[in-house]
């Protein structure tokens, strides 16, 4: 009986160690988690987050363990689930809609050595980071196919709602758009939602009615894609490639990949050298890519598009460089300059031929 | 062979306050089934649905913060469907609060005055009840439908909302983002325990329950607000006012939700955004059903809710359940409890001919 019980004890002792050592072994992996604003989905951004995310894990291997939480509303219920993660062990945080944002810093301060990083924010912090893309590069590429593939010189843009970051899509899109083609219009329909596949569609077909053949959308759903190849007309994908529910509509999409920048972060903290930093990453990074362009674009444009990626990617191009008016005509930036992070940031302007008036 | 429903003469009163604990235990059940269906251990999987988001202080904090505007509200509500009086509108009656209350904050952004949070509360409720009386307004001049009404003056308010945080209340400091500044201090409500995010509005909002259950239970109107929902005829014969109590019925939940609306806005989120519910106005709705219209019921309806809401977010981090169980976990609550509602309140019978008993 006491030699049983003897067993028993060594066998927990034992137990005890093994637990110790796979604690130990599991605490040199970095957990990094992700809070997402909407369920990942097909496309869309949290779709190309989560690609980041499946990217770090391949490049990162067994070095790091991810979690991500989907469907987290922005406000109070963010701060708890960012702080129940960084409760959880997870000390590289990952907060991927804008609303995260004061959330994200409230929890920061709880916890002063884990690192979050907070997508398209403005505030930073000891540990927090901020990072987003220069998506507005894309958009002016974009633009330029468009410019050249439209027929009626009208293109509809599908935006969700008012803020600098959409603003700045829709007047890079149109300087794309303009610089091959001065008589281009854009129309732009707001639907207040950033995915609402009913109200985008909507908007598309109200667009298409007005005379735009290629619309594009600052919106999450594929409802404006689908609406071109069933009108038989052009459209620019945003966020994902959706060329599998256009393929004949679909010119080319502008995408969002944060898989090198997620893995470069990780690194940087399992290196220890990491430094809260305003990441904004573009064409020249790879956060930014044109998929494949549709073979009905003549091979001109094709090799414009192309020169003028490497021109953004080494620097010689700026999408938007002088001269450029405003709405009414006005100049705004003269011919030789062009505009600052600073000026991009707080953009609450239309440029010359974007038509109708922004909503206050 | 062939069913055939029919009203039961006498339904049981017990069974009828059972019902919702009966829904509750067939939702754990099927509950049951679907984590053996996502291959999860269900005893695991109870255990990070339904006890680890509550096994600490902040956690416990964490779920009366999240059924605070839930009891709050779902016993406004209670008080007009006691009377049949249906108002749909809390969602925007709460927007509206936020709206009212919101607007105090900015207004005296900076100042440190005791008086900002009491004034804020109460133009909440100003704020509730207007939006409230829009409906109550047109019933009784019109007799237009409240439920229409209010259902789509919640779209009217969450605009509004999103209009005014998109304009006259963004933070001018904020990039053009629409959100308002952060309030100051003197417009939050403090934090009751330390460690936790359990604010005075917790507190605030089971006092509103308590209010609720003496009015309810304890006054005449009260009473009459039963009666006219059982009988509206009888009501009217025995003198009572039935264009009153649709003005009570439709303002108190207009009370209570422009109230709930404030004290998040000065609770957790601190701020004015383009959204300050994530749909507690409806939640409460069911809330207020599971809870039998009972204040007692409510309280204890909207602590499950709340940790329905809770479970979701642990059983993604601890066992990559879908988020989409607590969306089901409602779902089955609300469907079990209006099933046992029905067998209660009628019978199967099984006939061999359709025709037999006519």
């Amino acid at each position: 009986m006491i030699a049983k019980k003897h067993v028993f004890s060594i066998a927990i002792l034992a137990a005890c160690v093994l637990g110790l050592v796979l604690s130990a072994s599991a605490a040199e992996k970095l957990k990094v988690g992700f809070v997402y604003i909407s369920p990942i989905g097909d496309a869309g951004w949290t779709y190309q987050h989560n690609l980041g995310r499946l990217a770090l894990e391949k490049n990162l291997g067994d070095k790091v363990e991810t979690k991500y939480i989907e469907k987290v509303p922005e406000g109070p219920e963010a701060e708890r689930v960012i702080r129940n993660l960084a409760k959880s062990g997870y000390d590289l945080i990952f907060t991927t809609s804008f609303g995260y944002m004061n959330p994200t810093l409230k929890v920061a301060k709880m916890f002063p050595r884990k690192y979050f990083e907070h997508c398209t924010g403005y505030k930073t912090a000891k540990n927090v980071g901020t990072y987003m893309c220069r998506y507005y590069q894309g958009r002016y590429l974009a633009g330029i196919i468009a410019g050249k593939m439209t027929k009626s010189n009208t293109l509809g843009y599908v935006a969700a709602f008012p803020i600098p970051e959409v603003i700045r899509g829709i007047n890079a899109y149109t300087l794309g758009a303009r610089s091959v083609n001065p008589a281009i219009k854009v129309k732009v329909i707001w639907v207040n939602s950033w995915f609402d596949p009913g109200k985008e569609r909507e908007a598309s077909e109200a667009l298409i009615a007005q005379g735009a053949d290629v619309i594009t959308h600052h919106t999450d759903s594929t409802a404006p894609v689908l609406t071109a190849e069933e009108k038989g007309v052009y459209a620019i994908a945003y966020h994902s490639d959706m060329s599998k529910y256009g393929p004949k509509a679909q010119l080319t999409a502008v995408t969002h990949n944060y898989g090198k920048f997620y893995t470069k972060v990780a690194q940087s903290v399992l290196d220890h050298t990491w430094k809260p930093e305003a990441v904004w990453s573009g064409i020249k990074e790879g956060s930014i890519k044109l998929t494949p362009i549709n073979p009905v674009v003549p091979k001109g444009v094709v090799a414009l598009v192309e020169k003028t990626t490497k021109g953004i990617a080494d620097g010689t191009f700026k999408p938007f460089h002088g001269p450029i008016k405003n709405q009414n005509g006005k100049l705004i930036v003269a011919a030789g300059k062009s505009l600052t992070d600073k000026d991009l940031l707080g953009m609450n302007y239309y440029v010359e031929g974007v038509q109708g008036s922004i909503p206050k | 062979m062939f069913v055939k429903i029919e009203p039961r003469p006498e339904p049981s009163r017990v069974m009828k306050y059972c019902s919702p604990l009966i829904a509750a235990v067939l939702m754990l059940i099927s509950g049951l089934v679907i984590f053996t269906i996502l291959g999860k251990d269900p005893a695991q999987a109870f255990h990070a649905f339904f006890i680890e988001p509550i096994h600490d202080l902040y956690g416990i904090g964490e779920l009366f913060i999240k059924a605070a505007p839930l009891m709050l509200i779902g016993t406004g509500l209670a008080v007009g469907f006691r009377a049949n009086i249906w108002n749909i509108g809390a969602e925007g009656q709460m927007a509206l609060g936020a709206i009212f209350g919101g607007y105090i904050a900015i207004i005296f952004h900076g100042s440190s005055s005791h008086f900002i949070l009491p004034m804020m509360i109460l133009a909440g409720a100003i704020g509730g009840i207007l939006w409230a009386a829009i409906p109550a307004l047109l019933k009784t001049v019109f007799n237009a439908n409240e439920i229409l009404v209010s259902l789509m003056l919640n779209y009217v308010a969450l605009l509004l909302l999103e209009l005014l945080v998109h304009g006259p209340l963004r933070d001018p400091n904020g990039y053009g983002f629409p959100q308002s500044v952060l309030f100051s201090d003197s417009a939050m409500l403090p934090v009751l325990i330390e460690g936790t995010r359990l604010h005075l509005g917790v507190l605030i909002s089971i006092i509103g329950v308590g209010v609720g259950w003496v009015f309810l239970e304890k006054s005449f109107t009260g009473y009459q607000l039963q009666v006219a929902g059982l009988a509206q005829k009888a009501a009217t014969y025995a003198g009572f006012d039935y264009k009153k109590l649709i003005w009570i019925g439709m303002l108190a939940g207009g009370l209570a939700a422009g109230i709930a609306g404030v004290l998040e806005i000065a609770g957790p989120i601190g701020q004015l955004l383009p959204s300050i519910s994530p749909g507690y106005g409806y939640a409460a709705i069911i809330v207020a059903f599971v809870g039998r219209l009972h204040p007692g019921g409510i309280f204890l309806s909207s602590l499950l809710m709340a940790l329905l809401y809770l479970g979701g977010e642990s059983g993604q981090m601890n066992l990559d359940l879908p988020s989409a169980v607590t969306g089901i976990f409602q779902g089955l609550l609300l469907f079990y409890l209006l099933a046992a509602d029905f067998l209660i309140n009628y019978r199967l019978r099984l006939t061999v001919r359709r025709g037999e008993t006519e």
